[in-house]
């Protein structure tokens, strides 16, 4: 199943003033995968190394001058490629600072774009529809362009594709409503000309996206009204005829996607692979109206894969380059890594078993034994959350000062002061020697707040688990002093993010989770995403709506009330199984428990301090989650951490083993135990049969293996 | 050395018959297994667990219960007769009545000089060992329900009887029965069925040891009458029980296939008072095991699958030697196949019956005509022992326990059989079970289980001399056509040729014996049942055993003692120029499986006879246990 990770930005964005472009004109993949050049929509461009998250260089033109097309990397003669004001062609080495000493050339006719392959020339696209080699433009600049397109035909939205070594120009246009499709070939060059079928009267795509396979150029083009269509242009039988008049282009409905009220503004889709769809500015159909998301779908499928809300506006804009998504939104431009494993339909339906890919998802930056014995450093990969504070909050820190002021400071300083000192120090450290001080200030934080009853600064110590520098055994006591502050937020943090919590302490977290009043819990402000999640088992009517095909349920209603009586139906025929025995936040919290590692055999003895009354409840959350999950196909949240099956099962098996006694004494427990009998009766009975079945199959192999004699043959053999 | 057309032929639908009991004489260390259909095996321990001689069966001859006393073999079986066989001429010598109704058991004391039946009727009968019969003595006290078990104290004073729901513990002088012990009933539903004790052991500390058909092996005190201890080792029955010379070992045989040891040690480290510890079990029977021996280094066990196992018990053997090594006889020892190589037919023996085949033409692949059945003899009441057929297939000879036919075969259109006469068995002193004669009929071979060949010059109707004596068994003995050399395959796998015209070996012998057969030679499992010779190529001497078969070619040279015996697969992996710098004797082809003949036809066709042992399998009843994926 195809799964969104954790993003990062790559760098902060310059909006225009009614927000309605990005102020970026286009990103470029530059030598390699790890490079790309960003071009922003007026007067600078950038290089960036994305795994350092790093600009590696910058050039800017003149005031009053303005880049008019994203500039490109030619790849052969390591130069850069841009346009200026629609006529100037500028071309620079890494090396040169000054745009203005670089080479430029005037042509005689507006470009369009200049489009680069990699490892190919860069050719140029001009307004009206010509194409030229950079080369050959170059050698006389001045040479007269003729006029492809008609009078009031403009481009729309252009690309380049290389297809068996054959360089491709695809060009879609726009004339009195009509929309065009140009298939350009070069070297040698011919032209072939496309009608786009008419979507309804008065819409026009919103985006395109092209991709060669199988000896096909595959067209998809997003609507406003959420349709994604998608066109297969054969390169083959192209060149024959000079294209004068257009074909009309076949096109096929790929997606229906949800889009809310009105329409789709800033949108786009772009394929991913042959099942993959990401698509942008298009609502999440479990989550409202809300259009700032970034999903993948599976087209053969028709089934939403990934989702991720993205904070701030989103322009429509989107750019992948291996394996990574590029999205501008809000002030920033993110960077979001991503996967698309081969689908099937079990992965569709979520019923694939999956590894949890958590390890890659979360780089766990406490050493291991190994980086240190062996010496690998240790990858500088940095959480968003201390990305963001660096870049948001540098103003704030006037002073530099070093740990060890610091590790002063916190021994005496209020605790504004001591939480404004350690942002700055945080934002200023290096990633390597963070390790060793971020251990110093929480220790010194910790031993302070537990000396003085009055001092508690939660904020600081969130941030300082937040580096994920932390470990238990670094500083043993903060987990206990966030109990015993009720600072229910920091001990989720810590469950999250210590590898090394002993099992006494995870068991005193339960015992303190289980007997917060719900009333309490719910003043608690907690991680979003673990919310959410608890948000949507809880309430899944309109996850179940949402994730029935690609096609949106709220746009008829009929078919909408359909749903609703189905759920309704649902509901009456289970109705002890959808009721959450504790509140939305308690179980949040518990849910952080069951993922949190530990050993069974120096788990049981603490598990046997609680109280019958919370091992029933505890029990009755346990049964909830375990009939949630195995009620339908449960899919796996799209990147929620949430607690898988086994975890919650083998949970269920340490509190029957250590409460067995007391529950089969318990009066009130008996349902409940025969619940839970009734579902080990059910797994027993699935595995028996699936083994039968495993022996079957086995039989089955064995007999094709040997060949089948009769009683009576005439060989031939050979002696030596 | 070429292609061969290979005819393989597996609608020989041999089946053999059940183990039903078996006796092993630590002396001579001969066992005797009695199969279901009444025939008697012996097998030398000695010897490669050579099967020397074989007493066929008769219809309604049912041995339960067989017995050594000495060098004489004793039977007892269901029609209610004490049977003892002649060895030497392996037939039954007589039979006595014991007027008890069926016969489920038969023991015998210490020292030899009384029989003891368990009866139908509820009796124990002692009959007197005389020299040449036996005599009935008297009844022990009559009880009410059969005797299924009984046993003997090695003091010869007590014996112990077996019954449904108990055992009784008889005074041997007196005839009452001094003591009773009550057999526990199957828990559960069979609570209401009675238990059958079907086998009791009674050791010299008069310790008593019971296996029962509720699964249970009990240990009892003799001289208090009080149970020791119960294990419970199947959900089924134990049907059988056998105690090792020395009392420190029993072995139980049980309806699921296993054998459970128990020992008699000490549980407990440096402690001296021993008790009887189950300790190891042995499942290599999908069967009832009925039949169980406890040799001093093996456990040999039979059942319904009809194969004969001998476990060795790993902590009385050298580990990792040939002794050490798990053995199955699945298949007689001797041929049980004629091939009439001229005529292309083939003669199958069951006890019962002869079954004559004819068979098919090819062309290539191609089979242009299916092998048919030409003829079925069917014997009477007594079980067949041997059959010949001639190379051209005009003749066929085969005898029983009393008589000899033959018959002349004539294929005009229609298939018309004469029965040519009965002839007189002729007595020999010996046991002659390996008989041969040149293709010239001038010679005749003749081989007896006292290892000896003897040579028979038919023109002059004499002896014409004897082969030095091998101290092993021949297995198989046959006339080369050409050079009227003997060719002797013997129970240790070793291989002689003798030449009749100088009575001496021949130089490829000598040069054979000197330089050594390969261990992977000497290590296969199962003898050569059959020698034949390519008439085209008198070098060519092929044999087989149940697992390959093997053409050996004297011109070639023998293989060095560290070369590759099955080299067929590297050869053929060879250029050809390579190939005769590589290749040696032994020709040896796996290809074909549970052999039962492979022979040589006069177009240089051979045929391969195949009886797979699932074949066998999928014909046995269903058995009590059957495995489940993964249980």
């Amino acid at each position: 199943m195809a799964a969104l990770y954790e993003g990062y930005t790559l760098c902060g964005l310059v909006p225009d003033q009614n927000l309605s472009s990005s102020g970026i004109q286009g990103i470029e993949e530059e030598r390699d995968r790890d490079h790309v050049v960003v071009t922003d929509s007026t007067r600078s461009v950038t290089l960036y190394k994305v795994s350092d998250q790093k600009p590696l260089g910058s050039w800017t033109v003149k005031q009053g001058q303005k880049l008019t097309c994203p500039a490109v990397f030619n790849s052969q003669t390591n130069e850069y490629v841009a346009v200026t004001d629609n006529k100037v062609i500028r071309i620079w080495k890494e090396d040169d600072i000054l745009l203005d000493k670089a080479f430029k050339a005037t042509v005689s006719s507006d470009v369009w774009k200049v489009h680069c392959t990699h490892g190919g020339e860069p050719v140029v696209l001009f307004q009206r529809g010509a194409v030229r080699l950079l080369d050959s433009l170059l050698a006389a600049p001045q040479q007269p362009i003729e006029e492809v397109l008609a009078q009031e035909e403009a481009i729309r939205w252009s690309t380049i594709i290389v297809a068996e070594t054959q360089q491709f120009i695809i060009i879609t246009t726009e004339q009195k409503g009509e929309h065009f499709l140009y298939l350009q070939r070069l070297n040698p060059n011919s032209v072939q000309r496309y009608r786009l079928e008419r979507e309804e009267p008065g819409l026009s795509p919103l985006s395109f996206s092209a991709t060669y396979r199988d000896k096909h150029i595959c067209l998809l083009y997003l609507y406003p009204n959420g349709h994604v269509y998608q066109s297969v242009l054969s390169v083959r039988g192209l060149g024959t005829e000079e294209g004068v008049q257009a074909l009309p282009l076949p096109r096929s409905l790929l997606l229906g996607l949800p889009v809310g009220d009105g329409q789709l503004e800033a949108a786009s889709a772009m394929a991913l692979d042959e099942a993959h769809v990401a698509v942008v500015g298009v609502p999440h159909p479990s989550a409202g109206g809300g259009k700032d998301f970034l999903c993948i779908w599976n087209t053969n499928f028709q089934t939403l894969q990934a989702g991720k809300e993205m904070a701030g506006k989103i322009y429509g804009q989107l750019w992948s380059y291996s394996n990574k998504v590029f999205i501008p939104h809000g002030k920033t431009l993110s960077i979001i890594p991503f996967e698309c494993p081969k689908s099937s339909l079990a992965s569709a339906l979520g019923k694939l078993k999956h590894t949890k890919t958590e390890e890659s998802k979360t780089p766990n930056s406490v050493p291991s034994w190994n980086n240190i014995l062996h010496g690998e450093k240790a990858q500088p990969s940095k959480s968003a959350e201390t990305r963001r504070t660096r870049t948001t909050r540098k103003s704030q820190s006037t002073t530099n000062l070093t740990t060890d002021q610091v590790l002063e400071l916190i021994k005496t300083a209020p605790v504004e002061e001591i939480q404004k000192e350690v942002e700055g120090f945080l934002t200023r450290a290096e990633f390597q020697d963070l390790q060793p001080s971020v251990g110093q200030l929480a220790l010194t934080l910790v031993s302070r707040s537990l000396a003085d009853p009055a001092f508690y600064s939660s904020s600081t110590l969130a941030q300082l688990v937040h580096t994920r520098c932390l470990c238990h055994s670094v500083c043993p006591d903060l987990v206990l002093l966030a109990l015993e502050k009720k600072d229910y937020f920091l001990c989720q943090l810590c469950l999250q993010f210590f590898p090394d919590i002993p099992e006494a302490v995870t068991c005193a977290c339960l015992k303190a989770f289980i007997s917060i009043p719900d009333v309490d819990a719910e003043k608690v402000s907690l991680e979003p995403d673990s919310v959410k999640f608890m948000e949507n088992l809880i309430t899944r009517d309109r996850a179940e709506a949402g994730l029935q095909n690609g096609f949106s349920p709220t746009s008829s209603v009929v078919n909408d009330r359909q749903t609703r009586a189905e759920d309704v139906k649902k509901k009456a025929s289970a109705p002890s199984q959808l009721s959450c025995p504790v509140g939305l936040h308690k179980a949040v919290l518990i849910n952080e428990i069951l993922q949190t590692p530990y050993s069974d055999t120096f788990l049981l003895p603490h598990l046997k301090d609680l109280s019958s009354q919370h091992v029933m409840l505890f029990l009755q959350y346990l049964q909830f989650l375990y009939l949630k999950y195995s009620q339908d196909a449960f899919p796996q949240m799209e990147g929620f951490r949430s607690p898988s099956l086994s975890q919650i099962m083998d949970w269920v098996c340490l509190l029957l083993d250590a409460h067995f006694t007391v529950l089969v004494m318990t009066p009130e427990a008996k349902g409940l135990l025969l619940n839970l009998h009734r579902f080990v009766k059910s797994q027993v009975r699935l595995v028996s049969e699936l083994g039968k079945i495993e022996g079957s199959l086995q039989e089955l192999r064995k007999m094709k293996a040997k060949e089948s004699i009769g009683q009576y043959s005439i060989e031939i053999i050979e002696l030596f | 050395m070429g292609e061969f057309k290979v005819h393989r032929v597996r609608f020989f639908d041999y089946m053999p018959s059940a183990i039903r009991t078996m006796a092993f004489n630590s002396q001579t260390e001969r066992l005797a297994v009695a199969r279901a259909d009444g025939a008697v095996e012996i097998f030398n321990f000695n010897d490669n667990f050579f099967q020397e001689k074989v007493i066929p069966g008769q219809d309604g001859r049912a041995t339960e219960a067989l017995c050594w006393v000495g060098h004489r073999l004793f039977s007892a079986g269901l029609n209610g007769e004490i049977t003892e066989y002649d060895l030497e001429n392996l037939r039954p010598q007589y039979t006595v009545d014991a007027y008890g109704g069926p016969i489920w058991t038969i023991s015998s004391n210490s020292q030899g000089t009384q029989l003891a039946v368990g009866c139908e009727d509820g009796t124990v009968k002692i009959f007197a060992i005389l020299e040449e019969r036996i005599q009935f003595q008297r009844n022990l006290n009559r009880h009410k329900g059969r005797i299924i078990s009984l046993c003997w104290h090695p003091s010869s004073a007590q014996i112990a009887a077996g019954m449904t729901d108990m055992i009784k513990i008889f005074d041997a002088e007196t005839g009452h029965a001094t003591r009773r012990l009550l057999v526990d009933r199957a828990m559960g539903a069979s609570k209401n069925k009675e238990v059958v004790v079907w086998s009791v052991g009674y050791l010299s500390d008069h310790t008593i040891i019971s296996g029962d058909s509720a699964g249970k092996v009990q240990i009892w005190n003799g001289l208090t009458g009080t149970l020791v201890r119960t294990y419970l080792v199947t959900k089924w029955d134990v049907l059988v029980l056998s105690v090792s010379k020395d009392e420190s070992s029993v072995i139980a045989g049980t309806s699921e296939g296993t054998v459970i040891q128990f020992q008699f040690i000490s549980s407990t480290v440096d402690q001296h008072d021993k008790e009887w510890v189950r300790t190891r079990t042995f499942r290599n029977h999908s069967h009832d095991v009925s039949a169980l021996a406890h040799t001093d280094t093996a456990v040999v066990s039979g059942g319904m699958d009809t194969q004969l196992v001998v476990r060795p018990l790993l902590d009385k053997v050298e580990k990792n030697t040939q002794e050490s090594a798990l053995r199955k006889i699945a298949f007689p020892h001797r041929s049980l196949v004629g091939c009439a190589k001229k005529a292309g037919l083939l003669l199958f023996q069951f006890p019962d019956r002869l079954e004559l085949w004819k068979l098919g033409e090819s062309e290539g692949h191609v089979c242009l005509m299916y092998p048919y059945f030409v003829c079925r003899f069917l014997q009477g009441e007594d079980h067949i022992c041997c059959s010949a057929l001639s190379a051209c297939g005009g003749w066929l000879a085969y005898s029983t326990v009393s008589s000899v036919r033959l018959y002349r075969i004539q294929y005009n259109n229609t298939i018309s059989i004469n029965k040519v006469g009965t002839l007189a068995r002729a007595c020999s002193r010996q046991p002659v079970h390996l008989l041969c004669a040149s293709d010239d009929g001038k010679w005749l071979a003749t081989a007896n289980t006292d290892c000896e060949i003897h040579i028979y010059n038919l023109h002059k109707m004499k002896l014409h001399c004897m082969v030095p004596v091998y101290n092993s068994c021949p297995t198989t003995i046959a006339i080369h056509p050409v050079t009227n050399n003997l060719i002797s395959v013997h129970a240790d796998q070793q291989i002689f040729e003798f030449s009749l015209v100088q009575k001496e070996y021949t130089q490829w012998s000598r040069r054979l014996q000197a330089q050594g057969l390969l261990s992977l030679w000497l290590e296969r499992d199962t003898p050569i049942t059959h020698i034949t010779f390519n008439p085209k190529n008198p070098d060519h001497i092929i044999l087989h055993d149940t697992y390959m078969f093997c053409i050996i070619d004297q011109s070639l040279p023998f293989p060095e003692l560290n070369a590759v015996l099955w080299n067929q697969m590297t050869l053929k992996s060879l250029p050809v120029s390579q190939r005769i710098g590589q290749s040696h004797a032994f020709k040896i082809c796996k290809s074909f499986q549970h052999l039962m003949c492979v022979s040589l036809l006069e177009d240089l066709s051979l045929v391969v006879v195949e009886r797979p042992l699932l074949d066998i399998m999928s014909q046995l009843p269903a058995p009590v246990r059957q495995k489940k994926f993964a249980t």
